[in-house]
């Protein structure tokens, strides 16, 4: 059954159009992320799905039902805020009641539920508590409580973890996952602008750029198969590298010529008739392998290591403007301008046309 | 190292500021209250600050009558004391003369001449003995120095209160002052609340229109103001000069301002906090009451102590708005009555006017604990 549907739908604050016509279907217990830089509107299509913005255009279906008048409280939804948005001048439990308060539940339910949630969160030493005595995590547990307390068919997290420090965030985010699996049928659509809650949570991704949907799809296929450039720098870290190249051969034994470099054999579907044309040869960091006997794609002097420990990041200068950045596995005994090979198997290898579209990569 | 050390110079200064604030503010504020609880006697001869010591002032007294005499072993004596009832003191020494009362110590007998002579005692019993009865109906004339210990007394107050008037001048106040502040409180939270975060047409021109009316000085609308209500009050029927004029009035002089800085404080609150509400189902309504009202109380008090200071200190909407009759006379307004009619009687001054700032100081002082710091602590992430 589908939970959310959007179709064509605009938003404008004045002349600025912020969300440019989004199509999408949520299935029920489907976890989304929405991901994309910042200002691409991932936050304002989360607060049109929540209601907190009137959409300019188009149709919005949650449950199957039109909610494009629906007030906020109307809509099945609960909503986790990135600042948390506690009431501070109420204790915890107060915080997770005041929904149902207002909705004239009765106190024995309201009890229930609240002291459900709380037991669910490890929050029941604090429900006496005022928000200002909490720790940040236990604050942001706080206001995940008041959205399982709404009991909603789908649940809206912006931005959760951005005011949590490191170690916290990874805590709450397997708190999150585990709270979606003891919640099979409730959707969840959750916004960030973090790759890995985006890659570790979601069942499937939504890629936002500019208002627009540049690509929708599983974590890995993503990740395998970027649809095109944008979805291809966006995900992945490092960011992939990017040459301009030549076509030079389609069909069967398909052959690129990065600008500056000799051509390669890759394994992607190009037609015959691009033979020729521009386009973009992309290759990730982390599937350059230092060339020993030959094979290699980029020549060049190293300009930065950085040495993580479990990899090693090296900055080739291949004469292109920006330079080529490897992922080496463990520590590599390689100093700045040294003069380095770099190989990849060809089927690994990207490439997009002029307009930036991905080649169907064989495989996987 | 240099941070810190500015930062120390900086409290420091901050200190003796503070210091000097409370010294600038309290010093007069505890003279009025000494001045107010002495002696009216001592209070007209010294200043405040010598309340605690002996004072030594000239005084005149006047032996008692001739019709009062006694023979007492073939001499005619009159005898008293100089302290009225309850009066404790003593004579440091006494003449006859005005020019003079230094002119006998204590306890000598003085030759008044005729064979009078006149002894006074430092506790100011005096006896005046002659050979002959003495004549006339006046009493001798004795003019003294007294050392009079420091007195206080409620006697001021008490007198202030029942006689001077302020007692029903006190509740006046306290009729026009109460309804005057909270009334532009009511209305302003919820314009407040209304401006700053419920969307509707012509908001930004309503905004403009009362940031307009701040600047509108008070003493330009009065006299239209009032010829507007009389007129209504005519064509309803009500008198002149009621409460319910000086309340509407000071509503309406206090809202600009109390619409403004509400406002500012309201619109400040976190925009997630009402978002979150809405999510949870709470209407304006709800909003306003459960979240904003409650968030807010360190700006209405402030407004209330604002507003309670002005409308208790204000003489010029209460004169023009109220009668001058006892039952509709504010306080300020009767202190300028008696300023007129008993400007010398200072303890009378002093005493009202320590009565007249009594409330404002219990005002603030229990309106204070709202001003705090930190309300929305631990609401949204800084």
């Amino acid at each position: 059954m589908t939970a959310v549907e959007l179709s064509q739908v605009k938003k404008s604050f004045g002349a600025v159009d912020v969300i440019k016509g989004v199509d999408l279907n949520i299935e029920e217990g489907e976890f989304v992320v929405f991901v994309g830089p910042s200002g691409c509107g991932k936050s304002t299509l989360l607060r049109l799905i929540a209601g907190l913005e009137d959409i300019t255009s188009g149709t919005m279906k949650i449950g199957g039902e039109v909610v494009n008048e629906v007030p906020p409280s109307k809509r099945g939804i609960a909503m986790v805020f990135q600042s948390y948005a506690l009431y501070p001048h109420m204790s915890v439990y107060n915080n997770m009641a005041f929904g149902m308060k207002l909705a004239r539940a009765s106190k024995d339910e309201i009890d229930k539920r609240v002291k459900a949630a709380a037991e669910i969160l490890q929050l029941t030493p604090y429900l006496n508590r005022l928000p200002r005595a909490l720790s940040g995590g236990q604050r942001q547990r706080v206001a995940i409580g008041r959205a399982i307390c709404r009991n909603p068919e789908v649940f809206l997290f912006d931005e959760p973890l951005s005011n949590l420090d490191a170690a916290l965030r990874v805590a709450t985010r397997i708190e999150i996952a585990k709270l979606h699996e003891s919640m099979p049928s409730t959707t969840m659509i959750y916004v960030t602008h973090d790759q890995v809650e985006a890659m570790t949570l979601a069942d499937r991704i939504v890629v936002l750029n500019a208002g627009r949907i540049e690509q929708v799809g599983s974590p890995m296929e993503l990740y395998l198969h970027p649809d095109n450039l944008f979805v291809a720098r966006f995900i992945g870290s490092p960011a992939m590298n990017t040459v301009p190249c030549t076509i030079d051969s389609g069909g069967a034994s398909p052959r690129v010529s990065p600008v500056g470099h000799a051509p390669v054999a890759v394994e992607v579907d190009i037609p015959e008739g691009d033979k020729g044309k521009k386009g973009t040869f992309g290759v990730r960091p982390e599937d350059l392998v230092l060339a020993t006997d030959g094979g290699e794609i980029f020549t060049g002097t190293v300009v930065i290591v950085e040495k993580l420990g479990e990899v090693t990041l090296i900055y080739v200068d291949c004469g292109a403007e920006e330079p080529v950045l490897a992922k080496l596995d463990g520590i590599v005994s390689i100093r700045k301008g040294d003069t380095v090979k770099l190989a990849a198997p060809a089927h690994t290898l990207h490439v997009f046309d002029a307009e930036g579209r991905a080649y169907r990569r064989r495989g996987d | 190292m240099a941070a810190v050390g500015s930062r120390k110079s900086g409290g420091w200064l901050t200190h003796v500021m503070v210091l000097l604030i409370i010294v600038i503010w309290t010093v007069p504020t505890f003279g009025l209250f000494v001045s107010s609880i002495r002696d009216k006697d001592q209070l007209s001869v010294s200043g405040w600050w010598t309340a605690l010591t002996t004072n030594e002032s000239n005084a005149t007294g006047r032996a008692a009558p001739p019709s009062e005499q006694e023979e007492v072993d073939g001499k005619f004596v009159i005898s008293g004391n100089l302290f009225e009832e309850g009066q404790r003191g003593s004579v440091v020494s006494f003449g006859t003369r005005v020019q003079q009362p230094n002119e006998f110590e204590a306890g000598q007998t003085a030759d008044l001449g005729d064979g009078v002579t006149l002894t006074v005692a430092a506790d100011g019993d005096y006896q005046l003995v002659s050979d002959t009865a003495f004549e006339g109906s006046r009493g001798q004339r004795i003019f003294y120095r007294a050392a009079l210990p420091p007195r206080f007394t409620l006697e001021n107050y008490r007198e202030v209160l029942s006689s001077a008037g302020i007692g029903q001048s006190f509740i006046n106040s306290l009729t026009v002052t109460i309804p005057a502040t909270i009334i532009p409180i009511l209305i302003a939270a919820y314009a407040a609340y209304a401006l700053a975060w419920m969307k509707f047409p012509g908001r930004a021109l309503l905004l403009s229109i009362v940031v307009g009316l701040l600047v509108v000085p008070l003493q330009m609308s009065l006299i239209p103001l009032l010829k507007l209500y009389n007129g209504f009050g005519e064509i309803f029927g009500v008198p002149a000069k009621t409460y319910l004029g000086i309340w509407i009035a000071h509503t309406g002089f206090g809202l600009p301002l109390a619409i403004y800085l509400l406002r500012n404080y309201i619109s400040g609150l976190p925009r997630e906090i009402m978002e979150s509400a809405r999510v949870d189902g709470a209407t304006d309504f709800d909003i306003f009451v459960k979240i904003v009202l409650p968030l807010s109380l360190p700006a209405l008090a402030s407004f209330s102590i604002f507003q309670f200071l002005w409308v208790w200190n204000d003489l010029l909407v209460a004169i023009v708005f109220l009668g001058a009759q006892n039952d509709q006379l504010v306080l300020t307004a009767r202190l300028v009555n008696l300023l007129g009619s008993r400007g010398s009687n200072w303890e009378i001054l002093t005493a009202s006017a320590f009565i007249t700032i009594l409330v404002p100081l219990v005002v603030f002082l229990s309106l204070q604990r709202f001003l705090i710091r930190g309300l929305l602590a631990g609401s949204v992430k800084g």
